[in-house]
């Protein structure tokens, strides 16, 4: 029996995070009982935008949603099994089929809420990857023919941000914003807008203070428990309660759990970090780690999907700080919203592989990690892109790291047993044995 | 001290003895449907050629696909360092070593302390592995043993353009209603299972020497066609012991570490 080096206990927000999450879909399936609106759209949606409508708007992001019916094998089975005998191929994005099963075989992941897929009644979405606007495009005609709004974003890297380019992102958010009210019936109400801005920029600074605090060492945080924190902003990163959240409850109760030396695992000896989205029906691998006392402390996909960061004074990383700027009116909210998404790290590999090798190798060094995991992830082509070329600078860099291969979003595509096999070498290579229980 | 490594691979049981750093005998069985029953019988077998007691043997040490299911060996080792440590015994200057088997090929980076720095893994398809050669055979007729000396007297390179065991055949087939000669058709199948594998060394990396292990390697028609790939002679183990035995006799070697031995 061995002891463990550190002490550890569990978040007491944890049970939070949870009704948290489970509110928002109780709400969207209930929206209309309400009297209130539903839209549909990706997590990196400006979902600061539909905030304006009114206080009963309610929206269900796909990814988390895809990501949600991943983890219920059978209910992912029945959706890809249905989206296939559709006659959409089975290499497309996971979440999109998950997400589309769903609506196929008119069941809710959360039937508790609802035994039916809610229908929105508007899509509001953005396009960077290349299974965005496809997605909805498809989910409208399936649904019927509901209304949809996509933006635009990709217009390069932050660092070569112009004038026009923010302009075009601006000028598509006031046209939407006319859209909106067309579709909805309902007046704008800048005020909302401004507060949903504001919330916005407080959940994305505050995620990244969270993970900052994950240099410490022990780590407070272990990645799989990450996954139900980050999420939140994933959801709804513009309301008041995942701001108020990520700032009076997670990061206080965080920053604490460094300050008394309180471990996600109590015998952490290795840290690694992953990369892109985990096989969701799978996290049991991220125990099995714990088997040989590695803690995964997150990744630049945990990091950095909502989390927006900058280098601080001293040349290392830090939570990009809230802006300090007065906005009075809808434009300048717009362009706010606008630079601000657009320095999302997780945006900026869509442009050129080396600037996601850069921010990796960055954590690698900052988060004092000892290997990284490289997920070829067959269900997701954009996050996925580059990532052997990644592995290589990583390597360069002197970090050692481990692929595997798998799906975020469907498990046939998933081998349990040769990617603990695996894991089991790379444990090897690092001169760990499993820890005795 | 005697120890005992056993591979259960995938296809075959291999079982390698080893006292005070010198092979006492080897051994290999089909892994049946019971791998640990498997794994009795080869080492039983390598006792027998060794004329050596059961309980004579201080440490087992199990490495390969089957490793979990030896409950009677004292501890496990992955095949990445299995096959570091054996190769490493065999040949120092070894940096890369190539390691194909029935089901699966693999490359691993070591150091010059034989410790592993990095490694690559084909595990989802048989093109790239002695199973791809296994249906060639069926389908030309031919036995697996003569397929490497049959290839070299080909003088004919035909492209085979399948990545994929099952449009490989058809393909072979359809060259065989062409009336292509069987050592083109055969040379056409180790320069695909060559190139796949070749892609896979490159994509963690070429570092000299690099050495050839598992079951493949025996193919001499398949060892012609990587070295022609990649431009330069693998190492193969010969004298000493046969590729096939290579993670077994680092199990082994690993097995007389950990008794002290």
């Amino acid at each position: 029996m061995v002891e463990n080096k550190y002490p550890t206990e569990p978040l007491k927000c944890w049970n939070k995070a949870k009704i948290l999450r489970e509110n928002y879909y109780k709400d969207f399936a209930e929206a209309h009982e309400k009297g209130g609106l539903r839209w549909a759209g990706g997590a990196w949606s400006f979902d600061a935008i539909p905030a304006g409508l009114g206080d009963d708007v309610y929206s269900l992001t796909g990814e988390p949603y895809g990501a949600t019916v991943a983890f219920n094998d059978k209910l992912a089975l029945e959706c890809q099994e249905a989206t296939e005998a559709k006659g959409f191929a089975r290499d497309l994005c996971s979440y999109m089929r998950n997400y589309w099963g769903s609506i196929l075989i008119n069941k809710y992941a959360w039937p508790q809420f609802s035994e039916e897929f809610p229908k929105p009644d508007f899509i509001w979405q953005d396009h960077i990857c290349c299974s965005h606007a496809k997605w909805y495009q498809v989910a409208s005609d399936l649904e019927g023919g509901i209304p949809m709004f996509s933006i635009d974003v990709s217009v390069g890297p932050y660092e070569k941000r112009t004038e026009h380019k923010i302009n075009y992102i601006v000028g598509q958010m006031h046209d939407g914003i006319n859209w909106l009210e067309k579709v909805t019936g309902r007046d704008y109400d800048d005020e909302l807008l401004i507060q949903a801005v504001k919330n916005e920029f407080r959940s994305c600074h505050y995620w990244s203070a969270i993970c900052e605090l994950n240099k410490a060492i022990p780590a407070p945080l272990d990645e799989k428990s990450m996954y139900s924190l980050y999420v939140l902003g994933t959801l709804r990163k513009s309301a008041q309660w995942a701001a108020d959240f990520y700032e009076k409850e997670l990061y206080p109760e965080v920053k604490d759990r460094v300050e008394r030396g309180i471990a996600a695992i109590g015998n952490e000896r290795c840290r690694i970090m992953t990369d892109t989205q985990p096989p969701w029906a799978f996290l049991r691998i991220f125990r099995y780690l714990e088997q040989f006392g590695c803690v995964s402390v997150g990744s630049l996909y945990t990091f950095g999907l909502i989390g927006l960061w900058e280098v601080k004074e001293d040349g290392t990383w830090g939570p990009k700080s809230i802006p300090d700027i007065e906005i009075t009116n809808r434009d300048e909210a717009l362009r706010a919203l606008t630079d601000w998404n657009l320095s999302k790290p997780e945006w900026q590999h869509f442009y050129h592989p080396k600037l996601k090798s850069d921010m990796m190798i960055r954590i690698a060094k900052e988060w004092k990690l000892d290997g990284v995991f490289l997920h070829y992830n067959r269900g997701c082509e954009g996050l996925s892109l580059g990532i052997a070329e990644n592995r290589l600078a990583i390597q360069k860099a002197g970090i050692p790291t481990m692929p595997f291969e798998g799906n975020m979003g469907d498990e046939r595509e998933f081998d349990l047993a040769r990617t603990m096999k695996r894991v089991d070498a790379f444990m090897e290579s690092l001169g760990l044995d499993k820890l005795k229980q | 001290m005697i120890t005992a490594g056993i591979d259960c691979g995938s296809k075959n049981t291999k079982v390698v003895l080893m006292k005070e750093g010198n092979i006492l005998s080897t051994a290999s069985v089909l892994s049946g449907f019971d791998q640990e029953e498997s794994a009795e019988q080869a080492l039983n077998s390598a006792l027998e050629k060794a004329g050596i007691k059961r309980d004579e043997v201080k440490h087992i040490t199990a490495t390969g696909a089957g490793m979990e299911a030896i409950k009677f060996s004292n501890d496990t080792i992955t095949t990445i360092t299995a096959d570091a440590r054996g190769t490493y015994l065999l040949f120092p200057s070894t940096r890369t070593i190539i390691d194909i088997g029935a089901e699966e090929g693999l490359v691993v980076k070591i150091d010059d302390q034989g410790k592993v720095k990095d490694f690559g893994i084909n595990e989802k398809c048989a093109a790239g592995a002695g199973a791809f050669i296994e249906a060639m055979s069926r389908a030309l007729e031919v036995d697996i043993e003569t397929m490497g000396e049959l290839s070299l007297k080909s003088t004919k390179k035909i492209p085979m353009n399948a990545q994929c065991t099952i449009f490989a055949e058809s393909e072979v087939v359809s060259l065989i209603h062409q009336k292509t000669l069987k050592e083109d058709i055969i040379r056409a199948v180790h320069d695909a299972i060559a190139d796949r594998n070749t892609s896979m060394v490159r994509q963690i990396g070429i570092e000299k020497d690099v050495a050839l292990i598992g079951g493949v390697a025996n193919n001499i028609g398949f060892v012609d066609a990587m070295n022609k790939n990649l431009g330069f002679d693998l190492l193969v183990p010969k004298d000493r012991i046969a590729p096939e035995y290579v993670s077994a006799l680092g199990a082994a070697l690993i097995a007389q570490e950990k008794s002290g031995g």
